[in-house]
């Protein structure tokens, strides 16, 4: 544990000893999203147009399809973490708590499956990465 | 009931340029995971289900109300991105003097705007 910041100090003490995971992974997860959303938004300014046949052409290149398929991993994941803390704060009923974040955990992981799956179907779809399919 | 003060409550605090970042922060972060999030869905299974999806989504794309909803998620984006920088500056616990708390809370929120339309302006003439 460091010891050069008052957080770095305190880090792991509270009396459970834990629970800062998803504190420290909606940080990860941030950093995570400043790459690879910054890599979405770059890629939409320099790709010439958004049409079907240059955006599925470039979804076939390995970077790209990559890139995008973490972009969805983590951004769902990012999305998990803020959602639930909204809920653990608005939320007080522990019947009802558990139920939003049933469900918020399912549509995320859900979205996340649904959105992996379509980009390696337009990667992995026949065709050449230098002519559109 | 003795009229007494009451503890600090939500009426009673002055508003600051913080408050505004703070609540901003959370309607963006969760405003994208209800509107962002499902876009990007369609916007991806468009692509997967074949040129006519595609166009179903493009044309509901560049309607007007399509490009409010674009704009809108972008510049939800951009100022989550800022406040969210912020929030690792104060993380470590740096920038919670008045001055330079309430400088950063305005130019967050001012420099979210700007990258929104710089972003905009890059699409267009790039």
């Amino acid at each position: 544990m460091g010891d050069g910041t008052e957080l770095g100090r305190v880090r792991g003490l509270g009396p459970a000893h834990e629970g800062e995971e998803g504190w420290m992974q909606q940080r990860y997860t941030a950093v995570g999203n400043l790459l690879l959303v910054g890599f979405l938004a770059i890629s939409v300014v320099l790709l010439p147009d958004m049409s079907f046949a240059t955006v599925s052409g470039w979804l076939k290149h390995p970077v790209p399809a990559v890139a995008l398929a973490l972009l969805v991993v983590n951004v769902f994941w990012h999305a998990r973490l803020g959602l639930s803390e909204m809920i653990g704060d608005y939320v007080h009923d522990p019947a009802n708590k558990f139920a939003a974040l049933l469900l918020v955990r399912f549509a995320t992981i859900g979205g996340t499956a649904f959105g992996v799956f379509f980009i390696l179907k337009v990667a992995l779809a026949g065709g050449t990465a230098a002519g559109a399919a | 009931m003795a009229s007494r003060p009451l503890s600090p409550h939500i009426t009673i605090w002055k508003w600051g340029p913080h408050m505004l970042v703070s609540i901003l922060h959370r309607v963006t972060g969760d405003g994208m995971a209800f509107v962002a999030l499902p876009v990007l869905l369609w916007w991806l299974g468009s692509l997967a289900a074949g040129p006519e999806a595609y166009a179903t989504f493009s044309g509901q794309a560049s309607t007007w109300y399509g490009m409010v909803v674009l704009v809108g998620i972008s510049w939800a984006f951009f100022n989550h991105m800022c406040s969210g920088i912020r929030h690792f500056v104060m993380d470590v616990g740096a920038g919670y003097e008045i001055q330079t708390n309430k400088g950063w809370s305005v130019a967050t929120s001012i420099i979210g705007i700007l990258l929104t339309a710089a972003f905009w302006a890059a699409v267009i003439y790039l």
